[in-house]
């Protein structure tokens, strides 16, 4: 099942690839399937003529619901009929097929460049139709169109919010010395589209989104020394907000958007700082002969969570927000370091191991439950979906460094390689308010 | 406890002065005179002809300091260099350097970063206390940035947890 799956993955990959403006594509490998995921079928949806056809709409949406690990799409060849809509569906068919759900579509031209996909989900047991809808968008646009089906037909299904229509950013290396060469990426959720957001010959890293998905905040080299700039990824637009002497590193947005936790070293020694994006005055949070870095706000705004390797080696430690408070969290592990929150704030993923190895792992905190969730020697940089159903995190294979993506069990990876070169420093963003 | 290395650290790199690549302890250049105003930089005096000794000189052409894992002391084996670009930007009040300070890939990037600063602040401390001014010495840090080699054993990750001198003015 998954040789096939892999063959059709390769055969878009490689469509996409083709074309020039796509030469920094992400590449897609499911290494390891999910047999207690829900079987659902999404049956090839019908496409009247003048539709795009070069792009299957059923495809990416199968491809979602894999990815996550909550779902197992059935594999093409094992779809036998091809009911277009609800009444047309033979349901014996899909129950001898094993399935749970079923989806069914059409994808319209609705003219002026923009395309309509139509879709269904029933349930094979009962029959019952879940769901009856329409999403609409830019032709252009067709595989956002297909996230957002695959997002519908996920919140119906398990009733928490879909993150596939959303974007990540990461940061891509080339060459060595002279020769080196960075980019600030941002894609869709699956790699598609990558767009270069920034370019330079000096390291860039430590992407972070704004709330409200449309501006980055980044640390550069470009001037020499590092700053922090945030820039506006719609217009280019951007500015510096920290260039002081030392490290100005690890932005992190406030929930609400109107702050800025950062790592700031003055030349002597990184402590956690919060911003105030309006003023740009400066809080000192953290105060200690310690490296403290990578804050990350709780959901709520009232506590910031970083690495610090005050007690000898990093670890994970609590602030409030507004300074005060400080406790460490994390005792499983030799070292853990750069968590992310999931967005009700219960779990805690963060790099996790000794000096030699390390993978993701998630902290449970109401249970303190500690499960590692990734396989790899290097793993780090882990960053949650907006509905904490999945995280990307960076990984070392060979001497070239790729990104995954896992569900949030562990159970689902999904590998995501550029052509040539190093990603590195994924960060999931937010929802994705249209009209971005 | 580490300032008492740093201490340590910068008492040893000052006696390593007078063992550098076997020239003798260098003498202070006399302070510059003031002229109304106009300040004069006295005429060079010192162990080194000009800038071309940068490229010349067999312990001015070293230039960088390699750490142990998560360490930030100097090795004795580093104290001449250290001591002989004290020497020089010494006799060289307009000459400037930056002390870029790197880690090995194991761990994350933004703490490395920290640890790449540290290391530069050691040196930087320690140039300093060998006889250059703080003015002379910026440190940048690149953490894990900047590898001079990718591969994944200890005999690489040694040779990227360093500190590199990069002279941005020469005199």
């Amino acid at each position: 099942m998954h040789t096939r799956f892999i063959t059709r993955l390769a055969a878009l990959a490689l469509a996409i690839c083709a074309a020039p403006l796509f030469a920094q594509s992400l590449t897609l490998e499911i290494p390891n399937g999910n047999a207690s995921a829900i079987p659902v079928a999404v049956v090839p949806f019908a496409t009247q003529t003048g539709a795009p056809g070069d792009t299957s709409v059923s495809d990416i949406v199968g491809n979602d619901l894999n990815r996550c690990g909550q779902f197992r799409a059935l594999p093409k060849a094992d779809i036998v009929e091809s009911p277009a809509r609800g009444s047309e569906i033979k349901f014996p068919t899909w129950r001898l097929l094993k399935q749970d759900y079923i989806v069914v579509g059409r994808v319209v031209d609705s003219g002026a460049g923009e395309v309509k996909v139509e879709f269904e989900l029933y349930t094979v047991g009962d029959q019952k139709n879940l769901l009856s809808s329409a999403i609409a968008g830019q032709r252009s646009d067709i595989r956002g169109v297909a996230h957002r089906v695959a997002d519908a037909v996920y919140e119906k299904i398990t009733g928490v919010r879909g993150a596939f229509d959303t974007r990540i950013a990461y940061v891509t290396a080339k060459g060595t010395g002279n020769n080196a060469s960075y980019a600030l990426m941002v894609a869709d959720s699956d790699g598609y589209g990558p767009q270069q957001v920034v370019t330079s010959r000096q390291p860039l890293l430590s992407p972070a989104w704004s709330p409200d998905g449309r501006k980055l905040a980044y640390e550069s080299f470009e001037r020499g020394s590092s700053a922090i700039y945030i820039q506006d990824i719609g217009t280019g637009a951007r500015e510096v907000v920290s260039a002081r002497k030392g490290i100005n590193g690890a932005p992190a947005f406030s929930p609400d958007g109107s702050r800025l936790a950062l790592s700031l070293s003055n030349g002597v020694n990184p402590d956690i700082y919060v911003m105030d994006l309006g003023s740009r005055a400066l809080t000192q949070i953290t105060r200690n002969y310690a490296i403290d870095t990578e804050p990350v706000w709780a959901p709520d705004g009232a506590t910031i969570y970083f690495t610090s390797d005050r007690g000898g080696k990093p670890q994970i430690y609590q602030v409030a927000a507004g300074g005060g408070g400080e406790s460490r969290v994390t005792f499983t592990g030799d070292q853990n370091a750069k968590a992310t929150i999931s967005w009700d704030g219960k779990k805690i993923a963060m790099s996790q191991g000794n000096k030699n190895m390390y993978h993701i792992a998630v902290l449970d905190r109401a249970s303190g439950s500690n499960t590692p969730i990734s396989t790899g020697n290097f793993d780090e940089s882990p960053s949650f979906a907006p509905n904490a159903s999945m995280l990307l995190y960076a990984a070392t294979e060979g001497s070239r460094d790729v990104l995954y993506a896992v569900s949030a069990d562990g159970r689902v990876r999904q590998r995501l390689v550029l052509a040539d070169g190093d990603v590195r420093t994924p960060a999931w963003g937010p929802y994705r308010q249209r009209g971005q | 406890m580490k300032n008492l290395r740093v201490l340590l650290t910068t008492v040893a790199a000052t006696a390593a002065l007078a063992a550098c690549s076997g020239k003798k302890a260098v003498k202070p250049p006399p302070p510059p005179v003031d002229n109304g105003g106009v300040t004069t930089a006295p005429a060079q005096s010192g162990p080194y002809s000009g800038p071309e000794a940068l490229d010349k000189d067999s312990c001015l052409r070293q230039r960088v300091i390699y750490f142990d894992l998560d360490k930030t002391e100097i090795h004795s084996e580093f104290q001449a260099q250290i001591a002989c670009h004290a020497a020089y930007l010494r006799q060289f009040p307009g000459a400037k350097v930056t002390l870029e300070g790197n880690a090995d890939e194991r761990g994350t990037r933004d703490y490395n970063q920290g640890l790449g600063e540290r290391r530069g602040n050691s040196v930087s401390s320690a140039v300093a206390a060998a006889g250059a001014s703080t003015s002379q010495l910026n440190v940048v840090s690149y953490g894990e940035e900047k590898p001079v080699c990718r591969e994944h054993n200890e005999e690489c990750w040694q040779k990227n947890r360093r500190v590199e001198i990069v002279y941005t003015s020469k005199q």
